[in-house]
């Protein structure tokens, strides 16, 4: 079964805020979920199914919110693939209405690590269980930013990728930050601006690296008749592909994404070619998980990634493939330090003709979104998203 | 030049499966695990072959011999450390770090040789040197 226009996105929001220091995580949830209910025209009587990740909703699972939000449902997934979770659950809502078993259905992610003040990417956080690699892991005190940084090591070992090569990724999103006025960082950079900023971890430098924020987002997604019957412009699923990849008992190979599975499943779903995509939201923890999933979804050759965000490719009415137009992880947010969920409202927005003015992609009628969760450097999720205006 | 400190290490979790492993590194020995069932050697160490899921995982003692497939430098800590990648001789590649080093001059492709290092109390954890 295909889940191609089974399901509609028919309401988003996000959180305006990016330092939370008076509010609590079910709180950001719950205004998140208030704010796309209202997009969409719908009312949380309404909810029969809840997708969230159970890394950023505090409680067992999704059970603690639903108790605090009081919803009444036929379906519930709390599947957590760290910052890709809420494209994975995209694929996973459309599922679940194709398939009868809920008919509107709430995704929510939110977070705090900026006010609480987490060293998200510099400092190892130790599991309160041990994993089962941890023995041969966490001695060596991998943080996010060295685990992403070996990817990127290794990219330019075998591709020659140069470090003004990644900082073009930066550069674009800041073109598109400085129109974002919730965005953290709205300054537009320079190449230069992102090569002589501080060395986080070789050869990842602090503009390579996405911001901290709190704040959240949250979709609304039902069926085809009852999006038809809202007054809101009609987004749909058209395509979904999620695939881990891991360190294959050795096997390691980081150099590659599992966005290379990931990819060709969303787009044999949708039935399209990778030109007839108009707006992309790659995930942008840092400025290499960029090139690397621009390259394993195909969009150009392996090793090419460097090149082709080069020059200004990425931003909007400048180049071939205008991504981020929010601003993306890098300047805009990133809310409990996973990127995913904000993906999808850009993307959506894009679709709607309703991105801000400056960096709105003309006839946007196909975006895809894609995210990495987990860690580039060990294990991660992947996960594709195709989007099309009817 | 920036000639890598000594840094205190998390002790690792040591369980069932792996205490026989961290027992060797006590001892010296460095160990991986290989299936007698389908040839492959694999790292980390489990019970059940992760390649053909055969219970016929036996450990064998490594050479200690690898080399550098990725590293990077934290710079942002304390004292500032190089992990890394290192592909054995063997054939498995696995997480470590690059230690008794110049931190600047550190290469994929590098030669390296396994250097048992102390941790935060527990045994010993398998750390590699330029050769």
């Amino acid at each position: 079964m295909s889940i191609k226009g089974k399901a509609y996105i028919t309401g988003i929001f996000e959180h305006p805020t990016r330092l939370a220091t008076d509010k609590t995580v079910p709180q950001l949830h719950a205004e998140c979920a208030k704010g796309a209910l209202e997009d969409a025209g719908l009312t949380k009587n309404d909810i029969d199914g809840y997708f969230c990740a159970a890394g950023d909703t505090p409680g067992l699972g999704c059970l603690s919110m639903v108790d605090y939000m009081g919803l009444k449902l036929k379906h519930m997934d709390s599947t957590d693939t760290g910052g890709s979770s809420y494209l994975l659950q995209v694929g996973h809502v459309a599922e679940a209405i194709a398939a009868g078993k809920c008919s509107i259905a709430l995704v929510t992610l939110a977070g705090r690590p900026r006010a609480e003040n987490v060293a998200t990417g510099t400092a190892p956080r130790t599991p309160p269980v041990p994993m089962p690699e941890s023995g041969f892991e966490l001695p060596f005190a991998p943080a996010t930013a060295n685990m992403y940084a070996m990817a990127a090591m290794r990219h330019m070992h075998e591709y020659g990728t140069t470090s003004e090569q990644l900082a073009w990724v930066k550069v674009a999103a800041s073109h598109h930050a400085q129109h974002n006025p919730h965005a953290m960082l709205r300054d537009v950079v320079t190449v230069e601006d992102v090569v002589n900023s501080p060395m986080i971890a070789d050869p990842l430098h602090r503009l390579d690296c996405c911001v901290i924020s709190d704040g959240g987002g949250a979709l609304i997604m039902t069926t085809p008749e009852i999006a038809k019957s809202l007054k809101r412009p009609l987004v749909k699923v058209v395509g979904c592909g999620e695939a881990p990849k891991h360190q294959m008992g050795g096997k390691v190979d980081l150099t590659y994404s599992g966005a290379v599975w990931s990819g060709p499943l969303a787009f044999a779903e949708a039935g399209i070619k990778h030109g007839d995509i108009k707006y992309a939201s790659i995930y942008d923890s840092f400025t290499i998980t960029v090139v690397m999933q621009l390259e394993d979804l195909g969009f150009c050759e392996k090793g090419q990634g460097g090149r082709f965000v080069s020059d200004g490719n990425l931003i909007s009415g400048v180049g071939k493939l205008p991504f981020n137009t929010d601003g993306g992880g890098l300047c805009n947010n990133h809310p409990s330090n996973r990127g995913g969920l904000t993906k999808v409202l850009e993307a959506v927005r894009q679709l709607r003709g309703e991105a801000h003015p400056a960096v709105q992609v003309k006839n946007c009628d196909l975006a895809l979104a894609h995210g990495t969760g987990g860690s580039l450097g060990t294990r991660h999720a992947a996960a594709t998203v195709i989007m099309e205006r009817e | 030049m920036a000639q890598s400190q000594s840094r205190k290490m998390a002790a690792p979790p040591v369980s069932p499966e792996t205490q026989h492993f961290w027992d060797a590194a006590a001892q010296g020995k460095f160990l991986i695990k290989k299936c007698a069932a389908c040839g492959e050697p694999h790292f980390y160490p489990r019970p059940l072959c992760p390649f053909c899921f055969s219970d016929k995982t036996e450990w064998v003692e490594a050479s200690g011999n690898g080399t550098i497939y990725t590293y990077s430098v934290m710079r942002r800590a304390p004292v500032p450390y190089a992990i890394a990648y290192v592909t054995l001789a063997e054939g498995p590649t696995m997480m470590t770090n690059i230690v008794d080093c110049d931190l600047d001059a550190l290469k994929c492709g590098q030669a390296v040789k396994l250097v048992f290092k102390p941790s935060d109390g527990g045994p010993p954890v398998p750390c590699f040197a330029p050769a």
